[in-house]
């Protein structure tokens, strides 16, 4: 894993439907920059990789969202359900059963990849307000079972006792957590690359198709219902993946993973970044989680304040989120070029 | 009758609440037929349509596609089986190009749409053939243009050509020519001529220039009745055709 080959295999994939004419150079930059930013960060910031860790989560997290909600059109904010699930299910696995990190990994994509099997099949018969409704239902209903179901998560004093063994039985999860963030930045670009080839895919032009006008893909042959279902599950699995790899660094899980906050969380970070581009969700989770960093150190109360000012200001000026200030920069450049160049 | 027809509607009903919108339509589309639909507004016309293409489910009736029993599928699964529409109001996808809205088609009738980790071969097959399509409809030039971009008339077109590029046996036109300007009508009238000969058409249009030069057959629809139905020449010429609906312009 090392800075040179993972920009490679980034660049080598198709150009997105999305990119603009001209920057190339630009473009492949843009596609290295974020694993070179997280390979500097590791050497740069060696006491906050903490910190690094978690933002991978959400990034992640973010990710899993932007599936659904951004190339899907599927409207949701239950998408904590399956972060949570993943949690838990990685946490109750290191407990109950081993404590390799691998093993437990995949054990909670697995269940959350079947909870999200299970609930997109009774929701996404519906659109609009009916489906968030539903999915904020759902999410709920998982949120009060976890707080009751005390003998299985520790109900609001949270999942405690976790062991997770070192990985592949040579890295111990450190202290300083060197280990959970090399493990938790190789998963979220293995995670990223499959998000990659997915919207890229057929498949994924489907899917903006259904988004973009569900009416249209029924009328050429698209069984609408199952393409979301298939979606909505492998983001679920993602998500689920974004829980364990949070549960694992933290070697704790607590009630509010699956609380309508968490949700509300990502969507913002996604919104701030700019959705359907896969990494609207690395600049929204980090500008986000950054944002309320160094205000909240500011004043406890001031984070909320400044992140919701952000977001109003992305939302009415940048259509496409905070991805859209480089386009905007570009045309900026441009209008001040033009009338030399006519000259 | 020796041949089989290609669609085979046999007493078809449909009821929204008190209002009657097909009542008891019988109807054969013949390989290569070229029936017009006609009839004033409000006679059924689109739900017969919506009914045929299964986006409306039917009260009672049958209806056969090359014999198969289709009116109890769903409408993607009508489409797979060659039943193809356009629609009266565009539902075209307006953020791509012109292209990739027949390519999506033509993934989607390949079987290719469901691949999720390749992209492309496959994609460049649909996309060459779709851009061959769209060549030999006279649209070629603007395939890489978005949609939404385009005029109304190209997109009557492209709407045209999403349901050829499925190869269906069966095509229903959906008021291909409604709200065609003038200057780009021809190519409309171009691309109904060109449409494949062995293939089965219904259409509806309220253009009866269009639909007199067009269908070979006349199905006339009130109040979800067939009124009457026959050659173009009898229909025209048929006096309560020309008080319910043709009015003062027939000859």
């Amino acid at each position: 894993m090392t800075t040179g080959s993972d920009a490679k295999v980034v660049i080598t994939q198709p150009a997105a439907p999305v990119a603009e004419d001209g920057g190339s150079w630009l473009t492949y930059v843009g596609h290295g920059l974020p694993w070179v930013a997280a390979i500097a960060y590791y050497f740069l910031a060696p006491s906050d990789l903490t910190f690094g860790t978690q933002i991978m989560c959400w990034i992640l997290f973010a990710i899993s969202l932007d599936l659904v909600l951004g190339y899907a059109g599927i409207v949701t904010l239950g998408h904590a359900a399956f972060f949570g699930i993943g949690a838990y299910a990685a946490g109750i696995f290191s407990i109950h059963v081993c404590g390799d990190p691998v093993l437990g990994h995949l054990a909670a994509i697995a269940v959350a990849a079947l909870a999200g099997l299970i609930t997109g099949a009774m929701i996404l018969h519906t659109t609009g307000v009916t489906l968030l409704m539903l999915t904020l239902v759902i999410v709920s209903a998982i949120f009060e079972y976890a707080n009751k179901a005390r003998w299985l998560t520790g109900g609001d004093d949270g999942l405690q006792g976790m062991k997770v063994n070192p990985l592949f039985g040579v890295f111990e999860f450190d202290l300083y957590g060197n280990t959970a963030y090399v493990y938790t930045l190789v998963v979220l670009f293995i995670w990223f690359l499959i998000a990659w080839r997915l919207v890229h895919s057929p498949f994924g032009r489907s899917l903006d198709g259904i988004r973009q006008n569900p009416r249209r893909m029924r009328a050429i042959g698209t069984p609408v219902w199952w393409r979301l279902l298939a979606m909505y599950t492998i983001s679920a699995a993602i998500a689920g993946s974004a829980g364990a790899l949070s549960a694992h660094s933290t070697r704790f899980v607590g009630l509010e993973v699956l609380s309508l906050l968490t949700s509300g969380i990502v969507t913002v970070a996604l919104i701030l970044g700019g959705t359907r581009r896969l990494y609207g969700a690395f600049v929204g989770a980090i500008v986000y989680f950054t944002v309320q960093d160094w205000t909240a150190k500011i004043s406890p109360y001031a984070w909320e304040f400044v992140v919701g000012i952000m977001l109003i200001a992305t939302v009415l000026f940048l259509e496409g989120g905070l991805m859209d200030l480089g386009r905007v920069a570009r045309r900026l450049a441009n209008r001040f070029r033009k009338p030399t160049g006519a000259t | 009758m020796s041949e089989q027809p290609a669609l085979s509607i046999r007493d078809l009903n449909k009821c929204f609440g008190a209002l009657i919108v097909a009542q008891s339509i019988d109807v054969d589309l013949m390989k290569g037929a070229r029936v017009g639909l006609i009839g004033p507004n409000g006679a059924g016309k689109t739900t017969f349509v919506n009914l045929l293409t299964g986006f409306v489910k039917a009260d009672s009736g049958t209806i056969h596609l090359e014999g198969m029993p289709i009116e109890k599928m769903a409408p993607e699964t009508r489409v797979k089986h060659g039943l193809a529409r356009t629609h009266q109001i565009n539902a075209l996808l307006r953020e791509n190009t012109m292209r990739d809205n027949v390519a999506i088609a033509i993934a989607e009738r390949e079987g290719y749409a469901w691949r999720m980790m390749r992209f492309g071969r496959q994609w460049r097959y649909c996309c060459n053939e779709a851009q061959a399509l769209l060549e030999e409809m006279g649209i070629g030039d603007s395939g890489a243009r978005i949609v939404r971009e385009l005029s109304y008339g190209q997109q009557r077109l492209l709407e045209i050509a999403i349901a050829l590029a499925l190869k269906p046996r069966v095509l229903l036109l959906d008021e291909p020519a409604a709200g065609v300007p003038s200057h780009e009508a021809h190519r409309i009238h171009d691309a109904l001529e060109q449409l494949p000969a062995e293939m089965a058409i219904l259409i509806i249009e309220h253009d009866m220039e269009v639909i007199f030069r067009f269908a070979r057959e006349i199905i006339v629809l009130l109040q979800g009745r067939v009124l009457t139905r026959g050659e173009p020449a009898k229909i025209a010429a048929d006096p309560e055709v020309r008080a319910v609906y043709l009015g003062r312009t027939m000859v």
